[in-house]
């Protein structure tokens, strides 16, 4: 909208959209290894089932996404698809780093076929610590990027700027 | 499990004392006496534990003795192949970091008939190793055969080789894939050696011992800064007072 | 239903009409990638395939995107340092990993881990076994297509991980088996919480009976789909529920002198004589409920006694060369581990994975299958790429 391009959007009615996009993101499951199963263990199982907060996992492709949660070990053969996945993605798109693997190399920190951190190559939201994390750990991430998302300043995201988290 | 150590007389270099050593079961030794009486020349040397058996034999009858394992003895279930790089990687204190100017490790002469190897001896740095089972009779048997010294280049003809088993066994395809992939060792015979793992750019071979782990030069683990010793472990090692020795 | 002459003619109408076309176009081949990130592939396996229509003609399986050089790792990190590291080799029946390993370097050291250490680590691994085991009842019915086991798997699967978790402070990746024995003892009331468990897991078995093994998709798209006959399984090196379901009875807990205490009770191993993907899937469904069956024996008969024996502080495995295999819940698991003798740890540590092996019959194996048998046969072979790719 050109409101919000030109920064001429109502505080009200920027606080309604962002909860409105907070409250309704579509996740793309990028699982990979471990975290990949505690990950399905949060979406698929009843005990920790992020539907409860808006968030579905189910989307028939990465464009049709709102963030994608990097789960598990990203090798330097993997990394290409990465980003090419990142870069399909519409935006305003997020990052979620679940797990040591993603956040830094992790375990294989010194091995010689691992990219030491999905950030090396995307830029990242929320990182969650754990080898593997909980799925509360990745409930707790959610909440957190949408608490973020509520945040936003959504002039700037259009307009490509960095984006800084208030309060 | 009964106390396991090396065959008795067993040291850094010495193997001729295996002989002594019983074989684990009458089945195993069926199957030793079996494969020195068919490769002749190509059986090497022997050796027992409580519970297996390892053949090494020359690089020439690689493939006969897998050969004579799956039609005569019944050994027809492919466990694995992979390769042994038995240089010592440069300064393996506890410490195991990488020292780029150290002297290579236990071996003084780093040349070829020198190396420090295991059980049933060998000659050359890399070696390649196999092991098949009886899943019948619930028998195995490892085999292990020199591959040569290396160090393979660009030409790839000084590089360690071996026989593929790929006529014989199926499987030995993707086994002898990695190993290349990881040592270099050529397979002769292999239908088609490229990368498996490694992505396609890959340059050296990760698991011989002189390919750094670049992480671990750049920055050692910080972990392993080892000021004093585990409570009580100094005064039971060392048998002096226990002045180290901090609860 | 009556034809009229008009819906006749027109039927052969079309169906001529499609037969000029099929025989004035001229199909090439197209090859199909099904890249690295797939919900069919279990993780990060890239299968590429030659199709002539629907038909494969030849398939080649890409692995190696989840490749952490693990047998590197091993060799500059020390035996308690590779035992947090290797439990994430086939993760989602953690425990069962460390086993070899641990067992590997007792036997170099000549420790004999105390009867109780060796039940409740043979109650864990047959833990990891059902955690691992579920997973798949359910996952390979949502290759299918049938959607809800996978639910009822991951509920059911949460009291197993819960219970491993009470033990051992983790979900999967307990890292609990020291040279020795293992780390603490059992918390108190595990042991009943257990047993009722347990009897949810045989609960579940039925419902997988109830909703799967008798439903007519899921015979018509698993019976007779990927057949592996008992010579290619043992030249591959397949292992595990894979060959049991090919009639190959070999099973390392029975086969096997392990010191843990599987030969302490009573089971039955499972096979089939079909070798297609039901059969895989079948012989699965029985291993859990036999799993299930062990843990309550060992309970019952759990001895009393230290958990750990004496080891020293600072572990130096003697010099040596040794070769440990155990049956995992993917397949034949095995480490060979070359001690040089100096401090620190392994000289050589060759891991030997079930999965590595299971997928490399998969260029075999999928020529002339149709394209969604190729989706059955990946899901019935059941690896994990972290066994794969290491």
């Amino acid at each position: 909208m050109g409101l919000v391009e030109s920064d001429k959007l109502p505080k009200p009615l920027t606080k309604l959209l962002n909860w409105g996009r907070s409250s309704s993101l579509w996740m793309y499951q990028w699982g990979l290894a471990c975290c990949a199963i505690e990950m399905g263990a949060a979406m698929g199982s009843p005990r920790y089932d992020i539907m409860r907060l808006g968030v579905i996992p189910l989307p028939a492709s990465a464009r049709h996404s709102d963030f994608v949660c990097i789960s598990g070990t990203v090798t330097d053969k993997m990394a290409p698809s990465i980003k090419r996945l990142y870069e399909q993605m519409p935006e305003p798109k997020y990052v979620i780093s679940m797990g040591s693997c993603a956040n830094c190399g992790g375990p294989y920190w010194d091995s010689y076929s691992v990219t030491k951190g999905v950030d090396q190559i995307i830029p990242v939201d929320v990182y969650v610590p754990g080898c593997p994390p909980r799925p509360e750990a990745l409930l707790e991430a959610i909440v957190i990027l949408q608490a973020k998302i509520r945040q936003e300043d959504m002039g700037a995201r259009w307009r490509g700027e960095p984006v800084v988290t208030r309060g | 499990m009964s106390p396991e150590a090396e065959a008795p007389g067993s040291t850094a270099t010495e193997e001729a004392a295996t002989e002594e050593a019983a074989p684990p079961s009458p089945r195993h030794g069926e199957i030793v006496e079996a494969l020195r009486s068919a490769l002749g020349e190509g059986f090497l040397q022997h050796h027992y534990s409580a519970r297996e058996a390892w053949v090494r034999v020359a690089p020439d009858s690689w493939r006969q003795a897998a050969k004579v394992c799956r039609e005569q003895l019944g050994l027809s279930y492919l466990d694995f192949i992979s390769g042994i790089d038995w240089k010592q990687a440069p300064d393996l204190g506890a410490e195991k970091r990488w020292d780029p100017d150290a002297e290579p490790g236990v071996d003084p002469d780093d040349g070829p008939g020198r190396w420090v190897t295991g059980v049933a001896g060998g000659e050359t740095r890399f070696q390649v190793f196999a092991r098949l089972e009886d899943v019948d009779r619930h028998v195995g048997i490892t085999l292990k055969a020199d591959a040569g010294d290396g160090p393979s280049g660009p030409d790839r003809s000084s590089a360690p080789r071996a026989e593929s088993w790929v006529p014989l066994f199926r499987g030995a395809d993707w086994h002898e894939r990695e190993t290349w992939e990881m040592y270099g060792i050529e397979f002769d015979g292999h239908p088609g050696l490229r990368h498996l793992y490694l992505p396609g750019e890959f340059e050296g071979f990760p698991l011989r011992k002189d390919f750094p782990l670049l992480a671990r030069e750049v920055k050692p683990w910080p972990g392993l800064v080892n000021v004093e010793g585990l409570p009580g472990e100094e005064a039971e090692a060392e048998g002096e007072s226990a002045e180290g020795a901090e609860p | 239903m009556t034809v009229t002459e008009y819906q006749k003619a027109a039927y052969v109408a079309g169906q001529a009409a499609d037969a000029r076309i099929n025989f004035e176009i001229e199909a090439e081949g197209m090859t199909l990638n099904m890249g690295p990130q797939h919900p069919a592939t279990h993780g990060t396996l890239r299968v590429v395939v030659r199709l002539d229509g629907e038909q494969v003609v030849w398939a080649d399986p890409i692995p190696g995107y989840m490749h952490r050089g693990y047998e590197k790792l091993c060799e500059v990190r020390d035996y308690a340092q590779v035992t947090t590291l290797i439990n994430r080799i086939d993760w989602l029946g953690s425990f069962c990993n460390e086993v070899p390993f641990i067992l590997a370097a007792e036997e170099l050291m000549g420790i004999e881990a105390p009867p109780r250490a060796q039940y409740i680590r043979t109650v864990l691994f047959e833990m990891g076994r059902i955690a691992n085991l579920t997973l798949f009842l359910g996952d390979m019915a949502a290759q299918i297509g049938a959607l809800t086991p996978v639910f009822y798997a991951f509920r059911d699967r949460e009291y197993v991980l819960n219970l491993i978790e009470a033990a051992t402070g983790g979900r999967f990746h307990p890292n609990f088996d020291r040279i020795g024995g293992l780390k603490d003892d059992l918390p108190k009331g595990w042991i009943d919480e257990t047993r009722l468990v347990m009897r949810r897991i045989r609960h579940f078995c039925d419902e997988i009976d109830d909703l799967i093994i008798g439903n007519r998709i899921f015979e018509d798209r698993c019976r007779g789909i990927g057949v592996i006959p008992r010579d290619i399984a043992l030249e591959y090196g397949i292992s595990g529920p894979n060959a049991r379901a090919s009639g190959i009875d070999w099973d390392l807990r029975r086969d096997e002198d392990s010191p843990l205490a599987w030969k302490h009770c009573d089971w039955k191993v499972w096979t089939h004589p079909d070798g297609d993907s039901f059969a895989r899937y079948w012989v699965r469904q029985q291993e859990v409920r036999e799993a299930t069956r062990i843990v309550e024996q060992l309970l019952d008969g759990l001895p009393a006694g230290p958990i750990r024996a004496k080891t020293p502080a600072r572990i130096r495995v003697p010099k040596g060369e040794t070769w440990i295999h155990t049956e995992n819940p993917l397949g034949e698991m095995g480490y060979y581990v070359i001690s040089d003798g100096s401090p620190g740890g392994p000289f050589r540590c060759k891991i030997r994975t079930p999965s590595f092996s299971n997928v490399s019959i998969v260029p075999w194996l999928l020529r002339g299958v149709f394209v969604p048998d190729v989706i059955t046969i990946l899901a019935s072979l059941y690896f994990i790429l972290g066994d794969i790719d290491r």
